[in-house]
């Protein structure tokens, strides 16, 4: 990990007072170092899915669902609701368990795992090494609202990474500038806005030192004036490292700006896969026209 | 009420009396609360069941009846409880244990998943997400009703006597005993339970608000009774 500490001049903190302001664009054009040091780099995994089954109860989500990512690859799913989107990440953060199937991270398997030449169901050990390859970033933020914004950033680099306490808030002041939110290390989640607990939530799962980010719909719940200020700072995160991106959206130009391919899913399968500007461009599909027709008009 | 008065070592005496069974009792009872509370929302069948068992069990019988068991029974199968107190704690925390445990589970399945999937993220161990993150903010929707559970333990003292305990309601039997007086006794044990009831009272308060400050929140905007006796102005007093 590079040290954060010959970071340049950080960015000034956007001021955001709730509900009245907007979330101002730019400001971090200029300071690409600054934001790459903090950020996780080398050797991301790809992602496999072999023959992936999900149900929940007789309602099968995922049937035998196959498809990979590349190392550092940025992939968006779309897709109406249902599709199975959200359950793929969820089964990548293992929030869901595999019904059937394989997922692959690397050359690990995330929900199985070798034992005597065999291969077993994981047990939690197995789960839990697995699981430091991933970070997720959630529609609601679920920060933690027990403890202050710096707590919630060192918490896991101390708990879990068994970090020293001194590089553990290091490291979580280097993301905080980054995420523009220096100023807020002593507020607690509560004061913040949506739009800064997002960015709080974003630099959490970095400080955990991710090389696989799932992105699950990070701006739904955000107010509209709000929304460009995380989608530009998740573009600089796209930028500046390289991690391997899974990234779940209704924001089509956001799409289009963060990933390297975007998958159309429908009923737990790919309708069609491409790059952003041929799949928004010219969509081969009707159900794809007929997703983004909506997904545009609404 | 000179009678009262002149009893003062007494009252006293029972008054300490009944603070330590208080003190005891929900030392005991916020143990058993939060283990076989904890083991109620487990994943294991088995350790749920261990919380049914002990929550059904002692909530459903009568705090008296436990402690002639304790006292009367348990010698004679075999199990000599020498001292007076230790069974009154036993009954006393065992069956306040018992509602406390519930407010342990429901408090911390009420929790919203978000919070649980947040965790399991940030891959903590089972023991980590309970200690660091899902008991403090469980802790926060506890309090209020620890707080009843408290005073219902304290005045759930006054059966005591019936073991030979001296507190506070014994001292006030006691007091009409040998004074022919019914009136100022009685009116002075109602007092006394009165103002234990309103200390535990602020000690669960002042916990709810260092709670708050933790969790970010703005305190609590009811005055505690100390703000509405020094003066302050209600509501104004906590912004």
């Amino acid at each position: 990990m590079p040290p954060t500490d010959t970071a340049p001049e950080a960015p000034t903190p956007e001021e955001e007072s709730p509900g009245v302001s907007k979330e101002k664009k730019g400001g971090r054009e200029e300071d690409g170092d600054g934001a790459a040091a903090a950020l996780p780099h080398g050797d991301a995994p790809g992602i496999r899915f072999e023959k992936v089954v999900k149900r929940f109860g007789s309602n099968v989500v995922l049937r035998e669902l196959d498809f990979a990512v590349e190392p550092g690859e940025r992939v968006t799913l779309i897709g109406p609701s249902g599709s199975g989107k959200t359950t793929i990440l969820r089964l990548l953060m293992t929030l869901e368990k595999l019904d059937d199937g394989l997922i692959w991270i690397g050359d690990d398997t995330l929900w199985h795992m070798d034992k005597g030449g065999r291969r077993v169901p994981a047990n939690q050990r197995h789960l839990h090494e697995m699981r430091k390859q991933v970070g997720m970033v959630f529609q609601q933020f679920n920060l933690f609202p027990n403890m202050n914004v710096l707590r919630n950033l060192t918490e896991g680099p101390v708990r879990v990474l068994r970090a020293s306490k001194d590089e553990a808030v290091e490291r979580a002041r280097g993301l905080l500038d980054m995420v523009g939110l220096s100023d807020k290390e002593n507020a607690h989640p509560s004061q913040l806005s949506g739009g800064q607990q997002q960015r709080v939530a974003i630099a959490r799962a970095l400080a955990m030192q991710p090389k696989v980010l799932l992105l699950d719909e990070v701006t739904s719940a955000l107010d509209p004036e709000l929304v460009v200020g995380v989608q530009d700072l998740l573009r600089d995160i796209a930028r500046e490292s390289d991690l391997t991106m899974l990234c779940v959206t209704h924001e089509m130009n956001f799409a289009k700006d963060i990933s390297n391919r975007v998958l159309m899913f429908d009923q737990g399968q790919i309708v069609e896969e491409g790059p952003p500007d041929r799949i928004f461009g010219e969509p081969a599909e009707q159900r794809t026209r007929d997703f983004l027709q909506a997904v545009l008009a609404s | 009420m000179s009678v009262v008065f002149d009893s003062r070592e007494q009252w006293l005496h029972g008054a300490w009396l009944t603070v330590q069974l208080t003190l005891y009792g929900c030392a005991l009872a916020l143990v058993l609360a939060l283990v076989f509370g904890l083991v109620g929302t487990s994943r294991h069948m088995w350790l749920r069941a261990l919380n049914r068992v002990y929550v059904e069990f002692f909530r459903g019988t009568a705090t008296l009846v436990l402690l002639y068991w304790f006292f009367y029974a348990l010698p004679l199968v075999g199990v000599q409880i020498n001292s007076k107190l230790v069974c009154a704690v036993l009954a006393l925390g065992l069956n306040v244990g018992a509602y406390g445990a519930e407010v342990v589970r429901g408090s911390v399945n009420s929790l919203p998943k978000a919070q649980v999937e947040a965790v399991i993220a940030l891959n903590f161990t089972p023991y980590q997400r309970m200690r660091r993150v899902l008991l403090p903010q469980a802790f926060a929707l506890m309090l209020p009703p620890f707080g009843n559970l408290v005073i219902e333990l304290m005045k759930g003292s006054a059966i005591v006597y019936t073991i030979g305990l001296v507190d506070l309601t014994k001292v006030s039997k006691n007091v009409q005993g040998f004074s022919g007086e019914t009136v100022a006794p009685f009116l002075a044990v109602l007092v006394f339970y009165f103002v234990i009831a309103q200390i535990l009272q602020l000690l669960v308060r002042y916990a709810e608000r260092r709670v708050d400050r933790m969790l970010g929140r703005r305190p609590s905007r009811e005055p505690s009774l100390s703000a509405v006796a020094a003066g302050a102005p209600g509501v104004k007093a906590a912004s």
